[in-house]
């Protein structure tokens, strides 16, 4: 590939040239088009039979609020139930000890092989084969008062939660070098306190954004609790059309609030990410 | 920290016996038996898969011996005797037990997600029970005995290797340890870096430390060494002096060894 001298001084001189800022004629092509969909779609919503000012009505319906909080209410407590449930079954999992070992995988093989949906009924329907529940000599009660709807899907959500947090939790702390576990150990640590001091706060990075997946796709999954009569946002939009008939409107309203929620879940998993990517890379 | 003169202790601080410890069929330690005293360096060195890591790793407990015994500063390590039988300690008591060790990692190991000053503080705090002020007081007085005053809040990302290491002592110095143990600890590092971490290690063995050092590094070993001991398939072929060990080896292997070093 040598140049001679004589082939280098033939080139022409551009170093007078000023280079123009490239066109991405393709993109603006695409925008425009998505456009003409967006207003197509658009206009046939406008056309088409819906009342919208039925849907700015019932936005703020009493009962659609109030399924809004037991909606969110219900996300963040089967989620911290699925979380704690997911970090004590990981660390089993993790153990040299096979007993727990063998409950960690046992649990998550009960849990992942069975539908949600089955599981919640189940757990709604507990008193036909427990009429009773309680301590013996203790304290005892009837199942039914004690499972509510809100108890069923809490457990049922939180319990079938936990099982596929742990594998997640899993994940993460195996990304984590093994050289962290004996550099902890090193220095005079017990397996819990490395876990909690070095190695969890490493395998936050990789934990937090199947997390934050798991997180969202809760705030749709307590939808399904509606089966089992737990006044969430869906089954009360529900109970509104089935007196009202206004099905597509009570549906948007719903549509709008889960939107809502899980738009306003992303920068918090943003932020989350930020304080546990502390040290990972240059810069700071 | 105790001054004793380098190798006028003569109280064993480590006693190794009749260590054997294996990986499946893989005879790793095949009977090894040492004792290191207090203030003595000790540098141990061999080919690849002599067993010299494991035997470092198990006086720590990293590893589980199969047979024989290590005493590390008056205790056995690893079991409670009771008449003629040793029972397993439980993991808080090994945990204890491993406060007399410091130890230096070939790969530095240090925690990315805290700065060079957390990392050294973390284990005083968060074992050792001492207060922030006192353990953060003497982590700036670590980081300036090796060197590294400035880089208190980098994190290890943005140390080189080098410097990484030189924090990796200065966090298992701030436990004070008895006995400090190093695992090959240039091994990982680009030439031109080596010098400032065995400067350290220099500083570290006149000031009266007992350390065992896994190494290559042949040339420290002839001037900080004690005593030198060559290892081949996970037994201590000669031990001695380093100026005979690597001067005038008397057994065929520790000579063959050293020649393809140096070659």
């Amino acid at each position: 590939m040598s140049q001679s001298a004589a082939s280098t001084a033939a080139l022409p001189d551009i170093s007078g040239h000023s280079i123009v800022a490239e066109r991405y004629w393709g993109r603006w092509i695409a925008v425009a088009a998505i456009l003409v969909v967006l207003a197509a779609l658009a206009r046939a919503f406008a056309v088409g039979q819906i009342e919208w000012a039925f849907v700015g009505q019932f936005l703020t319906a009493r009962a659609i609020l109030e399924g809004l909080a037991n909606t969110i209410m219900m996300t963040i407590g089967a989620m911290s139930l699925g979380i704690i449930l997911g970090v004590v079954t990981a660390i089993m999992r993790m153990s040299p000890n096979p007993v727990l070992k063998s409950v960690a995988m046992g649990y998550a093989w009960l849990f992942r092989g069975t539908p949600v949906i089955l599981q919640l009924l189940l757990w709604f329907n507990l008193a036909l084969i427990f009429p009773t529940i309680g301590i013996p000599g203790i304290w005892s009660a009837r199942t039914v008062d004690v499972m509510t709807p809100a108890v069923a899907a809490l457990l049922g959500l939180g319990i079938n939660q936990g099982a596929y947090t742990s594998e997640v939790v899993r994940a993460g702390m195996l990304s984590v070098d093994v050289g962290q576990y004996e550099a902890a150990k090193s220095i005079g640590m017990t397996r819990l306190k490395a876990l909690r001091r070095i190695v969890f706060p490493q395998a936050m990075r990789v934990i937090i954004p199947p997390l934050g997946n798991e997180t969202i796709g809760m705030v749709k999954l307590t939808s399904l609790a509606s089966i089992i009569q737990f006044s969430e946002i869906l089954h009360n939009a529900q109970n509104i059309y089935y007196a009202n008939s206004r099905v597509i409107e009570l549906l948007i309203v719903a549509a709008i609030w889960y939107l809502a929620v899980v738009s306003i879940l992303t920068p918090l998993q943003m932020l989350l990410e930020r304080h546990y990517g502390r040290g990972a890379g240059v810069g700071r | 920290m105790t001054n004793i003169p380098a190798a006028t202790g003569l109280r064993p601080i480590v006693s190794i016996r009749d260590v054997h410890k294996s990986f499946g069929s893989f005879k790793a330690v095949d009977g090894v038996s040492l004792d290191v005293a207090s203030g003595e360096v000790v540098c141990i060195i061999g080919a690849s898969g002599s067993g010299k890591t494991t035997l470092l790793r198990c006086i720590n407990q990293l590893v589980q011996i199969d047979r024989g015994a290590i005493w590390v500063d008056g205790e056995l390590a690893g079991f409670r005797i009771d008449g003629d039988k040793l029972y397993h300690l439980p993991e808080t008591e090994i945990a204890r037990q491993r406060l007399a060790t410091g130890m230096v990692f070939q790969r530095f190991n240090l925690f990315p997600h805290l700065t060079a000053l957390e990392n050294i503080i973390e284990g005083p705090i968060q074992v050792r029970g001492r207060s922030k002020r006192e353990a953060v007081e003497e982590a700036h007085a670590l980081l300036k005995r090796v060197g590294l005053a400035e880089k208190a809040n980098s994190y290890p990302a943005n140390l080189s290797g080098g410097q990484q290491q030189r924090v990796a002592i200065a966090r298992a110095l701030a436990m004070k340890p008895k006995v400090m143990l190093f695992d090959e600890p240039t091994s990982a590092l680009d030439p031109e870096l080596v010098g400032e971490v065995l400067a350290v290690m220099r500083e570290l063995a006149a000031s009266g430390m007992t350390m065992i050092v896994v190494t290559h590094e042949l040339g420290f070993a002839r001037e900080v060494a004690d005593r030198v001991v060559f290892m081949d398939h996970g037994a201590i072929v000669e031990t001695g002096p380093a100026s005979q060990v690597l001067g005038a080896p008397t057994e065929a292997r520790t000579s063959a060894f050293i020649a393809a070093v140096l070659a």
